[in-house]
Order: C-alpha cells, then sequence, then structure tokens
C-alpha cells in the first residue's frame, strides 16, 4: 500500500531523496529551491539518511562538488533555480559530457534580469542544450514521481546521462497538494544500488576521468554523448513501465489529453497543464473537439512521437514560458515546428509567449488561446505566429 | 571498447572510444609529449650545481628528475620552458635561453 500524504513540491523532491538516500548531495540555496537542501541537511542531521551532504559557497562549486562526487563512484543529486543554475552552466556540459548519472532538481524561476524570484523556464530551458535529460513535472506528485524514475534513467549503461527534473517554481513547489508516496523499502529496491563500471575510487582499476581531448578524438566524444540521449528515449519508457507496474501511475514522452479526435490543441508544460484542461474540460462540454498535449520529455525531444500524436490537430498552439529572443517565437515552439516539418505539414502552428516571470496564467487565458485556434480553422487565416497572451498593452 | 591510452588511435571509432574520454589506466601525462610547447629553454650546468635541491620541487611537471637524492638534466620532453627553476637557482647552474639559440 502507497502512502498517502500532503506535501509541496520541494517537500516532495527532498522526500524522495530521502528515500532514495544518495552518497553525496551538494547544493548552494536560491528560491524558490532553497527549502529542498534544507529538508534534506534536516534528514542528514537527524541521521535519516548516510548521504555526505557538502555546504558550497556557490552553485558553480555545488555542481563542480557533484562532478567531483559522481567521478569518484558516488551517487549524487542537487537542487537549484534560476541564477543558481546560471552559474552552474559551465559545469552542467562538463558532467553531461563526462558521462556522470547525476540528477538535479531544477525548480524553475525567472532567470535575471530584471530580477524576479517567481516561475518562468527561462533557466531550465537556457540549459536544454547542456547535454542534460529534462523531465518536467506538472503537479507535486510528477515531481516526486519523475525524481524516482531519473535514477533509473540517468545509470542505466546505456544512457549514463545527467537527468534534471524540473516543476514550477512556487505554484508547484510551494503548494501544498495530496500525493501518493512510495514505502521506502519499495523506493530502494526500484532504484537499487548504483554501481558504476569505472570509478575514481575503485583501487584496482586507476583511471584518469577529464583529460585533455583534442581534435582527433574530441567529435568521437561527442558522437558517443550524442547517442546516449538518442539511446535514453527507449529507456526512459522502459522505466516508466517499471514504475507503472510497481505504482499505477502512467508515464510516457508526453501527456494526451483529449487529443486523439482533436481539431484544436494547445502543447504546455509544467503546471499550466492543469489550468490548461480545466478549459478543454469547459470547451468539451460546449461541443468543441479541443486537446491538450503536455509534454514531460523535452531532452530527448520526442520530435516523431510528437507529429504522430498532431496528425489530425488541424490548428495547434505552443505555449513557451520562455522567450527565446529569435524574434520569432521560444523554444518549444521552435522544437515543435521541426517537429512537424515534414511529418504534419498542414497544420496551422502558432507560438504564444505566455507566463514570464510569473505573471499569473488564468484560464481565461487559456480560452482566449483556443479561441484563436477557433477563429482559424474557421477562417484558414492565421494572420502573426508569435503571439504573447497575458501582457499588457 | 577501447580503454588504454596507446589504444586511442587516430583511427579510433566513436563507437570504441570510452565515454566522456575516460582512461582506463593512470599516469597518461607521462606518454604526452608536452616538450614542444617550449619557446625558451633551461640549461642546467652541472659543474656549478651544488645539488641544493631548490629546483626539483618548484617544477610545476616533473621535468628535473631525482636519483639518489641528486637532480639529473632536464627531461625536455616535459619541460615546458616555464623559468621557475632558473629564477630559484642560487648559484647560477641554471641558464635559460631561447629555444631556436640552443646548439645542436
Amino acid at each position: 500500500m502507497s502512502i498517502r500524504e500532503r506535501l509541496s513540491g520541494n517537500e516532495a523532491i527532498a522526500v524522495a531523496m530521502r528515500q532514495i538516500n544518495p552518497d553525496v548531495v551538494a547544493a548552494f540555496p536560491i528560491t524558490p529551491s532553497t527549502e529542498i537542501p534544507q529538508y534534506f541537511s534536516q534528514f542528514v542531521s537527524n541521521g535519516q539518511v548516510q548521504t555526505e551532504f557538502v555546504a558550497v559557497e556557490s552553485e558553480h562549486s555545488a555542481m563542480s562538488a557533484c562532478i567531483g562526487a559522481q567521478a569518484a563512484g558516488a551517487r549524487t543529486m542537487t537542487a537549484t533555480s534560476a541564477n543558481g543554475l546560471a552559474l552552474m552552466w559551465e559545469m552542467l556540459y562538463i558532467a553531461s559530457a563526462m558521462k556522470l548519472p547525476m540528477t538535479l532538481s531544477c525548480v524553475n524561476r525567472a532567470l535575471s534580469g530584471p530580477l524576479n524570484i517567481h516561475n518562468d523556464h527561462s533557466d531550465s530551458m537556457g540549459a536544454r542544450d547542456s547535454g542534460w535529460i529534462q523531465l518536467y513535472s506538472e503537479t507535486n506528485q510528477e515531481a516526486y514521481d519523475n525524481l524516482l524514475q531519473a535514477i533509473r534513467i540517468a545509470e542505466h549503461k546505456d544512457v549514463q546521462l545527467p537527468v534534471m527534473v524540473c516543476q514550477d517554481g512556487f505554484i508547484t513547489s510551494h503548494a501544498v497538494e495530496n500525493i501518493e508516496l512510495l514505502e521506502d523499502d519499495k523506493v530502494k529496491e526500484f532504484v537499487g544500488e548504483y554501481k558504476p563500471d569505472h570509478y575514481l575510487l575503485n583501487h584496482k582499476e586507476p583511471i584518469a576521468v577529464g583529460p585533455l581531448d583534442l581534435p582527433a578524438h574530441c567529435f568521437e566524444h561527442k558522437r558517443e554523448q550524442a547517442q546516449s540521449m538518442i539511446n535514453a528515449k527507449k529507456v526512459i519508457l522502459e522505466v516508466a513501465k517499471e514504475f507503472e507496474k510497481l505504482t499505477g501511475r502512467k508515464y510516457e514522452y508526453f501527456e494526451k489529453y483529449n487529443l486523439d479526435d482533436a481539431e484544436i490543441a494547445v502543447i504546455i508544460i509544467n503546471s499550466s497543464a492543469g489550468t490548461a484542461k480545466t478549459v478543454v474540460d469547459k470547451l468539451r462540454e460546449n461541443g468543441i473537439k479541443a486537446g491538450l498535449l503536455k509534454i514531460r520529455m523535452f531532452r530527448p525531444f520526442p520530435a516523431d512521437e510528437i507529429a504522430e500524436a498532431l496528425r489530425n490537430v488541424k490548428a495547434l498552439a505552443v505555449m513557451d514560458k520562455a522567450e527565446s529572443y529569435s524574434a520569432m517565437g521560444g523554444p518549444v515552439g521552435a522544437e515543435v515546428k521541426a517537429a512537424l516539418y515534414g511529418k504534419a505539414d498542414g497544420i496551422k502552428v502558432l507560438n504564444y509567449i505566455y507566463g514570464l516571470g510569473g505573471r499569473d496564467v488564468r484560464a481565461d487565458d487559456i480560452e482566449e488561446v483556443y479561441n484563436s485556434l477557433m477563429d482559424i480553422v474557421k477562417t484558414g487565416q492565421i494572420g502573426e505566429t508569435y503571439r504573447y497572451i497575458g501582457v499588457r498593452g | 571498447m577501447r580503454g588504454k591510452a596507446k589504444e586511442m588511435t587516430p583511427e579510433v571509432t566513436w563507437q570504441e572510444i570510452t565515454p566522456g574520454g575516460t582512461i582506463y589506466e593512470p599516469g597518461n601525462a607521462e606518454g604526452y609529449k608536452t616538450g614542444d610547447w617550449r619557446s625558451m629553454r633551461p640549461i642546467w650546468i652541472e659543474e656549478k650545481c651544488t645539488q641544493c635541491m631548490l629546483c626539483p620541487p618548484v617544477c610545476p611537471d616533473t621535468a628535473i628528475p631525482v636519483k639518489d637524492s641528486k637532480r639529473l638534466d632536464f627531461d625536455y620532453d616535459h619541460c615546458k620552458g616555464c623559468g621557475v627553476c632558473f629564477k630559484v637557482c642560487p648559484f647560477n647552474a641554471i641558464d635559460f635561453i631561447k629555444e631556436e639559440d640552443k646548439e645542436e
């Protein structure tokens, strides 16, 4: 029997980390993820975990300590947000290139400037090309479930890549929701023991980690790294299937909500999917064929599967809680349009920037998006595809 | 999967190369001849050397070999010509010249 609890998203992550009982956690506090290392350090002090908690002086040091620990052979975890993730930037690429399967809980917050502590996706979207697997979470439950699965995905022999589990700052990180936890022993069994093939503390096989990699070999290493991301697609589904057997909770690359017969659809990430679902329900009551696609896995990007899922959609709006300043839309929009090209070319696609800097995303906003899609279907006219919603002016 | 430094030939493919560039043996720096980076060259003047042993520990590489408590001539395969040994020698027993001025 699973355990029924009421936890905030940060608590859910900290509890997952307690149950995983990693060898090393190195972290530096930053709003809104501060509570994760705060709760976790209490578990360390109480002797509830055997983890070595490394209190560092910056996020650059946090990620550096994680890299050293994971290379040494330790299962390593951390958490951060926004500028903390930005300060890790240099080291994020090194963690993935060195094939170090650590996990990071990213509590999404707007990356300064202007200085802002509230939710959008500019932090993790900026890190989308750093070689980390990225899983996104609508709810506290999904954040908890994704983190447990992340350990298995990261450490799989065909992957060996770090995984970032993202959730919306304050919206889910600080809101208390009902949640179903696994028992400690079930988590322990599910994540298993970390047994790397090669690690620095193995005195029987001294190794060199992170050596200089010149033009004769660097390209081959990058290709090998890219293959791990390709392999991750299969592994993520396998781990999800095993997790479903254990919990009854089903995970895929994305969630389809009333999508199969939908004529108009929205693609969205994280907590705003909940808002969008209520709008879909309302539209469906009025006989409108509205659907939703909520992306869970952004890296690797499930391009073929998204194109297939949207095959019958006539008009689509891709929602981006991050600008990319390309003057043509946001990062999710760019990926989705690339995915559809040549595979589902008939779909009219809008790309909305929404909710930047913690701007509330109301059901009315999402309904306005669906209304625009209905107009496009009716008139055949699409107009400007790069749009903002919820901004004044 | 290849894993030793000598197996990392210029022909090794991405399928065979070790993930992350890890080399499954220690002491690999010795096999990488970095001496050709050098533009300045230290010259050991043995007759002036008192074997005071101030120079070997300041070498940032291990380019001053020591045997039986005595320094030997420079390991030019790894000396990058930084000149720290030249600075630290109290007996002018190390000269420091341009690489192109060296006697063949």
